[in-house]
C-alpha cells in the first residue's frame, strides 16, 4: 500500500504543475491586462506601469514563468498588496476555519445521505422512496447561495435561532460555536446531500437485484444484515466515486457559503481580495485549493483502493474510458 | 440490381434511424417526470423569448419615491427592488440573460472540449497525454473558482460570463468525448472505413463523432443547468453581467441587503433559477434514461 501511495503522489506532480501553468496562464496570457484590472478604470497609465514592474509583469514570460514556478516550489505564493502580508500566512489563518466548515458540512451530508439513499433503494416505489428522490432532485438543483439567503430569512431573521453572520469561536462556549456553523453547514451540505442519496440509491438498486443478494435472504439473514452487511459494501464503489467530485463542490462552495455568512475562511478572502483588486491573493488561493483538491482526491484513490483492492491503476491515469 | 442494392441499404438505414428517433421521443414523453422537465424548460424559454410582451414595466425604469413596495402596489405584482424597478419584469427579462448564457457557455465548452477529446481519444499518445493531462488540471479547480478567476481577470459582462463558464465546461466534454472515442475506434466500421481510404477528419466527424452524441447531448443538457447556476453565482458575487441588466443573480444579490424590508427581491430571483435548473435537470434526467441509461451524471 505504501509503494501504491507513493507512485500516486508522484503522479500527481505533473498534475499540480499543470495547476500552477494554468493559474499562469490564466493571469498572464488571456486579454487583459491584471494591474489595469487591479487598478481600476480611473487608474493613469503610470500607475499601471509602476504596478506592471512591482508584479514582475514587464520581464520576458519565459522569466516570470521561471520565477513564479520558483517561488512556489519553495512555498512562496506571493505579497499581498493590500493586507502587506505573504498570501500563504493568510491563506494558512483561514483555511482551518473552511476546513471546519467544508468537513461538518461533509459530514452532515454522509449521515444523512447515505441512509436516505438506503433507504430509498430499499423501500424502492414507496411514498419514502419518492419523498427522498423529489428532495434530492431539489437538492441538487437548488442554487446553495439562495438556500442559504432563506434559511437566513427564516432561522436567523424571523425566528432568530441562529446567528445569521460570523463564526462563533470557543472560547464563547460550545453552544454558541455550533450555533453559528448550522446554517453555514446545512447550506453547504445540501448538494452533497443529494448527491449522495441519488447515488447511493441508484447504486444500491443495482446491487439489491443480484443473485447473492437473493441468496442471502433465501438463507434467512435478517434484511438489516441483507442491506447493510452484504448490499451497501458493494454500494460503496460508487459512492467513493461521487465523494471526489463533492469536495470539488464544497471547496466551490465555500465560496459561496462563506460569502453569505460571513465565514472568515478562504472563500471569503478570495471573494474580498476580489473586491479589493488584489490579484496575487486571488491567484494564490486559488492554486492552493486545487492543490487541497487534487489531495484529497489522491486521498480517496486510497480509500477505492482499500475499498475495492482490485482496482489496479498500472496501465493509465484514472482509467477513465478504459 | 447493383446500382439498386445501395439505395435500397440507405433506405432501410434511414428507416432504422427513423423508428429508433420515434422511440427515444415516445420512450422520452412517456416518462411523465421528463416531460414536465420538458414543460418547464420550454415554458422559461417563451418567458426569455417573449419578455418585451410579458413584462409589466421596462427592467431599468428607476422609480425612488416607489422604492421596496410590497407585492400588489401601485401595479407591480411582485412589488420593486431598492431602485423602485419592478421586480416581476426584472426577473422576467433576467430569464434571457440565463438561458443566453447558459445555452452559449454550454455550447463554448461543447464545442473546444469534444473537438480536443476527439484528437486526444483518435489519435492517441504524446498528443493524447497533453491535452488530458491539460484537462485533468482544469479538473483540478472548483468549476465555481475556475469561472471566478476568470472574471477576475476577464472583467464584468455578458461576453466575459460566457467564456469564463464556457471554459470551465471544457474539460467536462473533453473527457466525455474522448471516453467514446476510445470504444467507438476499436469498431469495425472504423477499420473498414480506414481502409477505404477516409481521412482523419472524415472519420472523425462523420463517423467517430456522430456516435458520442447520445452522452454528448445529456451531458450538455445537464451542464446547461449547472451554467446557469454559476451565472447566478458570478452575478451573486458581483461579477457577472454588468448592472443595471437585470439577471437573477444580480436581483438576489440587492435582495440579501433587503431581507428585512423586502424579502420578495430574494426569494423571487431565487425561486425561478431553482424552478428552471429543477425543469432542466428533471428533462436531463429522462433524455439519460431514454437515449444512454447507463450513463451515470
Amino acid at each position: 500500500m505504501g509503494k501504491y501511495i507513493l507512485k500516486r503522489l508522484v503522479d500527481l506532480l505533473p498534475t499540480i504543475f499543470v495547476v500552477a501553468i494554468i493559474v499562469f496562464v490564466i493571469t498572464r496570457l488571456i486579454p487583459g491586462d491584471p494591474a489595469a484590472v487591479m487598478l481600476g478604470p480611473q487608474a493613469s497609465v503610470e500607475d499601471i506601469q509602476e504596478l506592471r514592474d512591482d508584479l514582475g509583469l514587464n520581464e520576458p514570460l519565459h522569466t516570470q514563468f521561471l520565477q513564479y514556478i520558483g517561488d512556489l516550489v519553495q512555498g512562496d505564493f506571493g505579497v499581498s498588496l493590500t493586507y502587506n502580508q505573504p498570501v500563504i500566512s493568510l491563506i494558512m489563518d483561514r483555511f482551518p476555519n473552511t476546513l471546519v466548515l467544508a468537513f461538518s458540512a461533509l459530514v452532515i451530508a454522509l449521515l444523512i445521505g447515505i441512509p436516505a439513499g438506503i433507504i430509498s433503494a430499499s423501500k424502492q416505489n414507496s411514498v419514502m422512496d419518492y419523498t427522498v428522490m423529489v428532495i434530492s432532485l431539489i437538492g441538487v438543483s437548488i442554487p446553495i447561495f439562495w438556500l442559504g439567503v432563506m434559511l437566513v430569512l427564516y432561522f436567523s431573521v424571523n425566528l432568530g435561532w441562529f446567528p445569521a453572520t460570523g463564526m462563533g469561536t470557543m472560547d464563547e462556549g460550545f453552544i454558541t460555536y455550533i450555533k453559528h456553523l448550522v446554517l453555514p453547514s446545512i447550506t453547504l451540505a445540501t448538494i452533497p446531500m443529494a448527491t449522495f442519496a441519488r447515488i447511493t440509491r441508484s447504486s444500491m438498486l443495482e446491487v439489491i437485484s443480484q443473485d447473492y443478494i437473493k441468496t442471502a435472504r433465501a438463507k434467512g439473514l435478517k434484511e438489516f444484515f441483507v442491506i447493510g452487511k452484504h448490499a451497501f459494501k458493494n454500494a460503496l464503489t460508487p459512492i467513493l466515486t461521487v465523494l471526489g467530485m463533492q469536495v470539488s463542490a464544497l471547496l466551490g462552495g465555500a465560496v459561496l457559503t462563506e460569502t453569505i455568512f460571513s465565514w472568515p475562511g478562504m472563500g471569503r478572502l478570495i471573494v474580498d481580495a476580489i473586491d479589493k483588486r488584489d490579484f496575487v491573493v486571488v491567484q494564490g488561493t486559488v492554486l492552493f485549493i486545487a492543490i487541497i483538491f487534487v489531495l484529497v482526491n489522491l486521498l480517496i484513490d486510497v480509500l477505492y483502493k482499500i475499498v475495492n483492492p482490485r482496482v489496479n491503476y498500472s496501465s493509465g491515469k484514472g482509467g477513465e474510458g478504459k | 440490381m447493383t446500382s439498386t442494392q445501395p439505395s435500397s441499404m440507405e433506405t432501410r438505414e434511414v428507416k432504422k434511424k427513423e423508428i429508433n428517433e420515434r422511440s427515444f421521443i415516445r420512450k422520452l414523453l412517456k416518462n411523465r417526470i421528463a416531460a414536465f422537465g420538458l414543460f418547464v424548460t420550454i415554458f422559461m424559454t417563451i418567458i426569455a423569448i417573449f419578455a418585451p410582451l410579458i413584462a409589466t414595466h421596462a427592467p431599468n425604469e428607476m422609480d425612488i419615491t416607489h422604492s421596496l413596495l410590497g407585492a400588489g402596489v401601485d401595479g407591480h405584482f411582485l412589488g420593486t427592488d431598492n431602485y423602485g424597478r419592478d421586480l416581476f419584469s426584472r426577473i422576467v427579462y433576467g430569464a434571457r440573460i440565463s438561458l443566453i448564457v447558459g445555452v452559449s457557455a454550454v455550447l463554448f465548452g461543447a464545442v473546444f472540449g469534444t473537438f480536443l477529446g476527439l484528437i486526444a481519444g483518435y489519435f492517441g499518445g504524446k498528443l493524447d497525454s497533453l491535452i488530458m493531462r491539460t484537462m485533468d488540471g482544469l479538473f483540478a479547480f472548483p468549476f465555481i473558482l475556475l469561472a471566478i478567476t476568470l472574471m477576475t481577470v476577464l472583467g464584468q459582462g455578458l461576453v466575459n460570463v460566457i467564456i469564463a463558464i464556457g471554459v470551465a465546461n471544457i474539460p467536462g466534454f473533453a473527457r466525455i468525448v474522448r471516453g467514446q472515442v476510445l470504444s467507438v475506434k476499436e469498431e469495425e466500421f472504423i477499420e473498414v472505413t480506414r481502409s477505404l481510404g477516409a481521412t482523419h477528419g472524415r472519420i472523425l466527424f462523420q463517423h467517430v463523432l456522430p456516435n458520442c452524441l447520445a452522452p454528448l447531448i445529456v451531458y450538455g443538457t445537464m451542464s446547461i443547468a449547472g451554467a446557469i447556476i454559476s451565472e447566478a453565482a458570478l452575478s451573486f458575487l458581483g461579477l457577472g453581467v454588468q448592472p443595471p441588466t437585470a439577471s437573477w443573480g444580480s436581483i438576489l444579490k440587492d435582495g440579501k441587503d433587503f431581507l428585512v424590508l423586502n424579502p420578495q427581491m430574494a426569494t423571487f430571483s431565487g425561486l425561478a433559477i431553482l424552478i428552471t435548473v429543477l425543469g432542466i435537470n428533471l428533462f436531463g434526467d429522462g433524455l439519460r434514461d431514454a437515449l444512454d441509461p447507463k450513463m451515470k451524471v
